[in-house]
C-alpha cells in the first residue's frame, strides 16, 4: 500500500514539475510582454520593471528560482493588478468555486444516481427511456448553452431566480445546475448500465427468493454494489466541474477561480496564470488519488496495489 | 405466419446423402456484416448518420444558396428575426445567420475530425507498439502517457492557445496534444489481448515480420473499439473548440464558428433570443448526432453483446 501510494505520489510530483515546466517555457515564449500595454512607458521605467521581476537574469536563473517558488506555493505579485499577491487572489476567489463545485457534484451525484436506478429498475419500459433521453440530451447540451436556456427561462422569462453574480444561495441554483448537467447525464448512464449488471446477478435472485421486498432488494442489495463505477467516475467529475468553472463563472458573473484563469489568460498576467494552473493541477492530481484510494477502500475485490486493480 | 395445409408428403424424409445434408448453404457472414447488420437495426443510430450527413450538405450548399456570405455586415439590418431575405434573421452586426451557421458548420466540422483524425494516428500507433513490444518499450511509452494523461487538458490548450498564432492548425494541434492518450491506452489493451493469440503464432512461424503482423492482424482485429473511440472522440473535439471559442479563445474573427456565434448572442440574449437559438441548436443536435452514432457503433462492433 505505502508502495502504491509513494509511487502514485512520484507520478503526481513528474506530472507537476511537467506542468510547471511547460508553463514556464511557454510564458517565456508567449508574444506581447505583462507591461506592453497600451499606456506606453518610457524605456528607463520598462527596464527598472524588468529589473525589479527579474527579467533581466539568465533564462536558467529564472526557471530554478520559478520552481522553487512553485512548490513553496509562492507566485509573487500580479502583473496587472498592482499589489496584489497571486496566492491572495487564488485564496480570495476559491471559496467561490469550492462552493459552487460542490453543489454542482451533489446535483450530478444525487440526479445522476437516481435516473440511473430508475432506467434500470423500469428497463425497457417508459421510464428508462425518458431517463435515458434526458441523459443523452445531458450529454449533447454543452454547460455554456445550458447555462444561456437557463438564465432565459428561469431569470428571463418566469423571473423567479436571479441572473448573475454570488450573494446568496438562490445565486448558485442555475450556475450549479448548469455545471452539473454533462457529468449528471454522464453519471445515469454509468449506473443504468452497471445496476442492469447486478440486477442479473445471482444474490439479487437470492434476496428476491427470500421473500425481500423490492425496495430493500434495489436500494439495500443492488445500489451498494452498482455504484462502484460512478465512485471511479469522481476523478474526471471534478475534471469536468473545474473546467466547466471557466466558462459558467464568466456567464454568471462569479469572481471565481475559473473566471479569475481566464481574465488572466487574456490580460497576460504571467505569475496569475501559473499560479492558477499549478493550483488547479494540484487539485486535480490529488483528488484523483484520493478517489482511487477510496474506491479501493469501500470494494474488497478491488485491490489497488496489484497490476491489475489499478489499470 | 401463414396457414399452411399440410400434406402426406411434408412429412417423409428427405433422401440426402450425408455431405450434401452438411453442405453449408447460406453465405457466412463476416464480423462486419454482422455488426452492420446489428447497427442497422438502431433506429437511433441511423437517425444521428442521416442528421450527420444532412448538416455536411448543408455546411457546403448552405452559404451559396442563402445569397449572402458570413462576413459582410449591414449595419442597418442589425438584430433582425428571421425573414424571407435572412432566414435565420441577423446579428449584431447585421451579418446574416443562416450563412455563417453553415460556415461555422463547416469549422466546427472540420475541427472536429481533424482532432479527432490526429488523435486516432498517433493513438494507433503508439498504442500498438507499446502494447506489440511489451516490456520495457511498454513500460516508457505508457509511462509517458500517464505522466501526460495527468496534465489538465483544458489548461494545456489555453495555455498553447495563448502563445502559439491563433488559428485553426494551432487549435487542433492544441487539442491533440493530450487528446492521443485514451486512443493508445485503448489501442494497447486490444493489442496486448490479441498478442497471444494464436493466429499470432501461426502467422509468425510462417515467417511473418512484425510490422505484417501489426499492420495485418493486430491494427484490423482491433478495429471495432478503435472506431467506437473514434466517433466519440468528434462530439468531445467540437465541444472543446466551441468552449474556447466561446470563451474567446478559441476561432477568430472573421471566422465564425457555433462558439463564438453563442458567445456573442449572450449579451443580446434577453432580447434577441433567436440569435443564440441557432447555433445553440446545431451544436446539440452535431454532438447528440456523433454520441447515437458513437452508442450505436459500440452495441454493434462489440462481440460480448451478442
Amino acid at each position: 500500500m505505502i508502495k502504491y501510494l509513494l509511487k502514485r505520489i512520484g507520478y503526481i510530483i513528474l506530472s507537476l514539475f511537467l506542468i510547471i515546466t511547460v508553463t514556464f517555457i511557454l510564458m517565456k515564449a508567449a508574444p506581447g510582454g505583462p507591461f506592453a500595454s497600451e499606456r506606453a512607458s518610457t524605456p528607463a521605467i520598462e527596464a527598472q520593471m524588468n529589473e525589479a521581476y527579474g527579467f533581466n537574469d539568465p533564462i536558467h536563473e529564472q526557471y530554478f528560482s520559478y520552481l522553487i517558488n512553485a512548490f513553496t506555493f509562492d507566485f509573487g505579485p500580479s502583473f496587472k493588478y498592482v499589489g496584489q499577491e497571486v496566492t491572495e487572489i487564488i485564496g480570495r476567489s476559491f471559496p467561490y468555486s469550492l462552493i459552487l463545485g460542490l453543489e454542482a457534484i451533489f446535483i450530478a451525484i444525487s440526479i445522476g444516481v437516481l435516473l440511473g436506478v430508475i432506467a434500470a429498475v423500469k428497463h425497457n419500459k417508459f421510464g428508462d427511456y425518458l431517463a435515458m433521453v434526458i441523459a443523452v440530451l445531458g450529454i449533447s447540451v454543452p454547460s455554456f448553452i445550458m447555462a444561456a436556456i437557463l438564465q432565459y427561462i428561469f431569470a428571463i422569462y418566469l423571473q423567479v431566480l436571479p441572473i448573475a453574480r454570488f450573494e446568496s444561495f438562490a445565486h448558485t441554483i442555475l450556475p450549479a445546475a448548469a455545471l452539473a448537467t454533462t457529468p449528471l447525464a454522464f453519471i445515469a448512464r454509468l449506473m443504468r448500465s452497471s445496476m442492469l449488471d447486478v440486477l442479473n446477478r445471482d444474490y439479487i435472485k437470492t434476496a428476491k427468493s427470500k421473500g425481500l421486498s423490492e425496495r430493500v432488494v434495489t436500494y439495500k442489495h443492488a445500489l451498494r454494489n452498482a455504484i462502484l463505477p460512478v465512485v471511479s467516475y469522481l476523478g474526471p467529475l471534478v475534471v469536468s466541474i473545474l473546467t466547466g468553472s471557466f466558462i459558467i463563472e464568466k456567464i454568471f458573473g462569479i469572481p471565481g477561480l475559473g473566471s479569475e484563469f481566464v481574465v488572466s489568460v487574456t490580460n497576460r498576467d504571467y505569475t496569475v496564470i501559473m499560479g492558477t494552473t499549478v493550483f488547479f493541477s494540484v487539485l486535480l492530481l490529488v483528488s484523483i488519488l484520493i478517489v482511487d484510494l477510496i474506491y479501493g477502500l469501500i470494494d474488497p475485490r478491488i485491490n489497488v496495489t496489484s497490476k491489475e486493480g489499478n489499470k | 405466419m401463414e396457414h399452411r395445409q399440410l400434406k402426406e408428403i411434408d412429412f417423409e424424409p428427405l433422401h440426402l446423402k450425408q455431405s450434401e445434408a452438411e453442405k453449408i448453404v447460406g453465405e457466412s457472414t463476416s464480423y462486419w456484416k454482422d455488426a452492420w447488420r446489428r447497427f442497422r437495426k438502431n433506429k437511433l443510430a441511423l437517425f444521428g448518420i442521416i442528421i450527420i450527413l444532412l448538416l455536411a450538405v448543408l455546411a457546403i450548399m448552405g452559404g451559396p444558396i442563402s445569397g449572402h456570405n458570413y462576413y459582410e455586415n449591414q449595419l442597418l439590418e442589425a438584430n433582425q428575426p428571421p425573414s424571407g431575405t435572412h432566414w435565420f434573421g441577423t446579428d449584431n452586426l447585421g451579418r446574416d445567420v443562416f450563412a455563417r451557421t453553415w460556415y461555422g458548420a463547416q469549422i466546427s466540422l472540420f475541427i472536429g475530425l481533424m482532432a479527432a483524425l490526429i488523435d486516432l494516428i498517433i493513438g494507433v500507433i503508439w498504442g500498438a507498439v507499446a502494447g506489440f513490444f511489451g516490456g520495457k518499450v511498454d513500460e516508457i511509452l505508457m509511462r509517458i502517457a500517464d505522466v501526460l494523461y495527468g496534465v489538465p487538458y483544458l489548461l494545456v490548450v489555453i495555455l498553447l492557445l495563448v502563445v502559439l498564432p491563433q488559428n485553426l492548425w494551432t487549435l487542433i494541434i492544441a487539442m491533440t496534444i493530450t487528446g492521443w492518450i485514451n486512443m493508445a491506452r485503448i489501442v494497447r489493451g486490444q493489442v496486448m489481448q490479441l498478442r497471444s493469440e494464436e493466429f499470432i503464432m501461426a502467422s509468425r512461424s510462417l515467417g511473418a515480420s512484425n510490422t505484417r503482423i501489426l499492420r495485418k492482424h493486430l491494427i484490423p482485429n482491433s478495429l471495432g473499439p478503435i472506431l467506437v473511440t473514434l466517433t466519440l472522440t468528434i462530439p468531445s473535439a467540437i465541444f472543446t473548440e466551441s468552449f474556447l471559442s466561446f470563451l474567446g479563445i478559441g476561432v477568430q474573427a472573421p471566422l465564425a464558428s457555433w462558439g463564438t456565434m453563442s458567445s456573442d448572442a449572450l449579451p443580446a440574449l434577453q432580447y434577441y433570443p433567436n440569435q443564440l437559438f441557432f447555433p445553440a441548436v446545431f451544436i446539440c443536435l452535431t454532438m447528440l448526432a456523433f454520441n447515437v452514432i458513437g452508442d450505436g457503433m459500440r452495441d454493434a462492433l462489440d462481440p460480448n453483446e451478442r
